[in-house]
């Protein structure tokens, strides 16, 4: 299951879409937003995605991961625009056999998910400014703040 | 020439434009495109060196080729999860 959701990430929907008698171990991962980075305080994030391509990046990690783990079901959902503190905005949920593989997977997943899907979280600090995050990058100052 | 040009995140933001209309020489890459732009726009100019580009669904490299009418999407570095 590959979703883009504008909304809340319905986790029990998704234990049950991963879980089979197949399979002895799910794993769930859950992305939520941290009040406090390095001492910065966040009020909220915000995401944006390129829709079509984040949707095919998506699947693509899902059957490069079938490849790799013997994977019996997968989820991945991420959550765009407006994102409070504490909620989820990627759940990642692996079934297989046994549990190694699915923490490996589910790992693997995430990790890969963060450098190579085309979606973007922009930091809404709880001083009233937003930055863009774009790893590596500095962003240039004048970008620090969007209406 | 025509090329249609999608921003997202920062790169949107920097260009006060959700998109962008190029127009380039037949014959040309990726890399003049990212060229023509940070001429074009000198505001994104300090994020084109970073940014991958997209066609369709797949990530490009600079030596690939452009045609007509083709649209590509400007990935600045992602920061999903």
């Amino acid at each position: 299951m590959i979703e883009l959701v504008t909304g809340p990430i319905d986790t029990q929907n998704i234990l049950a879409q991963v879980t089979s008698p197949e399979a002895g171990a799910v794993v769930l991962f859950l992305g939520t937003t941290r009040q406090f980075t390095s001492g910065r305080e966040t009020a909220s994030l915000d995401y944006e995605c390129y829709h079509d391509m984040a949707l095919a990046k998506l699947a693509e990690l899902e059957a490069e991961a079938r490849t790799k783990w013997p994977i019996v079901h997968c989820a991945i959902v991420h959550r765009t625009g407006h994102v409070g503190l504490g909620e989820a905005s990627v759940a990642v949920a692996v079934s297989t056999a046994h549990r190694s593989a699915a923490f490996e997977a589910g790992q693997w997943l995430i990790d890969t998910l963060k450098h190579v899907v085309p979606i973007w979280k922009k930091e809404n600090w709880s001083d009233g400014t937003s930055q863009w995050v774009h790893p590596g990058l500095e962003v240039p100052k004048e970008i620090r703040s969007e209406p | 020439m025509k090329l249609n040009v999608k921003l997202f995140a920062a790169a949107r933001q920097l260009a006060g434009a959700d998109q962008l209309a190029v127009d380039l020489p037949e014959g040309s890459t990726v890399s003049d495109l990212r060229y023509r732009l940070a001429m074009e726009h000198p505001d994104l100019a300090p994020l084109l060196p970073h940014v991958l580009f997209a066609i369709g669904s797949e990530y490009v490299g600079d030596s690939k080729p452009l045609a007509d009418a083709m649209e590509l999407a400007c990935i600045p570095p992602v920061s999903g999860g």
